[in-house]
């Protein structure tokens, strides 16, 4: 395996009790790959990155990191995590767990790297307890990129936030990834997604769903469905030129996906395309994921 | 490549020796309180003999007895409530998921633990020796604080368990109803015979009775165990107390982290 994925799950289950959070993933995550997993609250993301991250061990299945057991210290050597609900002890400065968490990785960034890239300049002489949630999201992302890791987990690192801290914190992982480090992102948000990541797996019930570029994805999602019938055959070609992200064919009636409905309307009867049977149908992210699902046997 | 093993536990001492000394709560309870007690118990008449005929003075027989209140003290509260505090914040969570070996983080606990008993232990010396007039000759002094450091691993070890039982909110309490019963059947505040029959005969094989032993027989005093079977029954209370902690904190890991 050696320096194949930087992460991976090969047929792994999760299962707490008689709820079946994992039901059979296998991932493969290369070096240098950002990848955000994407999930309604509950889909199994947060237990899938406990999997890779040797937190929880797989029921069945395993993982791996860096090709090692996810326990391995070489590989723990290797990568940074911010995690949902962990706590930071309340009396420590901002500055003195960074270097803290510093110590624990062989070839550190400095200190005022880090700070800088968390933006975290401000708050580097307080104690955690005096951060704000936007600034204590920072200190986690901080603390999981001290080290200077090859990979980084990043589990809902927006959840809680205002939409100002929001904005401004995305920024600053932006920064990070065009370091070029392989990233792994949980997110139940869809924008945020495809902001960050090139690569997008969503996961539902504890399956693989959708693995695809974040383009891909956002066609089948957030587009709106125009289909209808014709009574006049149409080809691919015939929707050159019109702003659809995908389209499907079936006998005499077509399926298309575009972010502008309205647009595309307009220019099919300026055609003098022959419509009938015309249905718009939105897709919210929860129908989209259920509209993904559909097609698969659960 | 993993990072220094030595550079990541003085990391961690000083981690663990900033929560604590920043917490006051946990600075008062061992550098101030065992004062405190000690003017109570330790200042009244201190050159006096401390039993009819004895050549112990009161001062020096209170001061030992507090000493070895003190590092318990510590070593329970630290790990007790320490550790049930750092489980309610999940702080066990992110360092769970870092490369920091856990022993070290460990190791670092006890480090700081015993660099606080010492503190604490310094502090009620200096003050017993000016105040009460307690001269001691310097091996004594060693010893005595030795001796307690050495004895103190049960205490560790039962702090740690009472951590990993405990609640992040009533842990404070927990220890105390565990530990205050224990200091006085043991006779550290007050002597054995002005306690019920019961306690009397369970008094000598609590734990604090031999650690109390190894810091009077330092000043002379004719105990009823030798220094072997005094350490002899601390160890016995290490490794109970040791296996009660292994099985606690396997119980609270086994729930979060398989």
């Amino acid at each position: 395996m050696g320096e194949g994925a930087a992460a991976e799950l090969i047929d792994a289950t999760k299962n707490y009790g008689s709820l079946q959070a994992v039901k059979g993933i296998s991932l493969s995550i290369g070096a240098g790959e950002v990848v955000a997993m994407l999930g309604p609250n509950g889909a199994g993301k947060t237990t899938s990155i406990s999997l890779m991250l040797g937190l929880r061990k797989p029921t069945s299945g395993s993982a791996r990191l860096f090709g090692m057991k996810p326990t391995d210290r070489r590989a723990r050597s290797r990568t940074g995590v911010m995690l949902q609900e962990s706590g930071v002890p309340q009396v420590l400065k901002v500055s003195e767990m960074i270097d803290l968490f510093r110590s624990y990785y062989p070839s550190p960034m400095p200190t005022a790297r880090v700070i800088e890239l968390a933006g975290l300049e401000e708050k580097a002489q307080s104690q955690n307890k005096d951060l704000s949630g936007g600034q204590r999201q920072r200190l986690y992302f901080a603390l999981a990129i001290c080290g200077d890791p090859d990979l980084i987990f990043l589990d809902e690192p927006t959840v809680g936030l205002d939409v100002e801290s929001r904005r401004s914190f995305i920024q600053s992982i932006k920064g990070f990834i065009a370091s070029g480090k392989t990233i792994v992102l949980t997110t139940h948000n869809l924008d945020e997604a495809d902001e960050l990541a090139r690569r997008v797996v969503v996961i539902d019930h504890g399956l693989i769903i959708a693995d695809a570029s974040p383009d891909e994805i956002k066609a089948k999602v957030i587009g709106r469905r125009v289909s209808f019938t014709s009574g006049k055959p149409l080809t691919q070609t015939d929707f050159d030129g019109l702003p659809v992200m995908h389209s499907e064919i079936q006998g005499s009636h077509y399926v298309l996906v575009t972010s502008e409905p309205e647009a595309l309307l307009r220019e099919l009867f300026r055609r003098g395309t022959d419509i009938r049977d015309l249905e718009v149908a939105g897709a919210g992210l929860e129908e989209a994921f259920l509209s993904l699902t559909g097609n698969r046997d659960r | 490549m993993t990072a220094s093993y030595p550079r990541m536990l003085w990391m961690q001492f000083l981690a663990e020796f900033r929560k604590f000394w920043r917490v006051p709560a946990f600075a008062f309870f061992s550098l101030a309180l065992p004062l405190i007690i000690f003017i109570f118990f330790g200042l009244r008449d201190p050159t006096s003999p401390y039993a009819p005929g004895a050549i112990v003075t009161t001062g020096a027989y209170v001061m030992a007895s507090m000493a070895a209140y003190t590092v318990g003290n510590v070593m329970v509260f630290s790990f007790g409530i320490g550790v049930a505090v750092e489980r309610g914040q999940k702080q066990d969570l992110l360092l769970r998921a870092s490369p920091l070996p856990p022993a070290i983080y460990l190791l670092a606990k006890v480090l700081n633990a015993l660099v606080f008993s010492l503190l604490a232990m310094t502090v009620l010396f200096v003050f017993a020796h000016f105040a009460a007039s307690v001269n001691l000759s310097a091996t004594a002094w060693v010893s005595l604080a030795g001796r307690l450091l050495l004895g103190s691993l049960a205490f560790i070890m039962l702090g740690f368990g009472l951590g990993y039982l405990a609640g992040p909110n009533s842990a404070p309490a927990v220890v105390n109803v565990i530990y205050l019963p224990i200091a006085f059947g043991s006779g550290i505040f007050i002597p054995t015979q002005f306690l019920p029959d019961f306690i009397r005969w369970l008094s000598p094989y609590l734990p604090l009775s031999p650690f109390a032993q190894l810091a009077w027989s330092v000043l002379g005093i004719k105990t009823d165990r030798s220094v072997e079977s005094n350490f002899a029954l601390l160890g016995v209370y290490t490794i109970a107390f040791f296996l009660l902690a292994l099985w606690a904190y396997r119980r609270d890991t086994s729930i979060k982290f398989t």
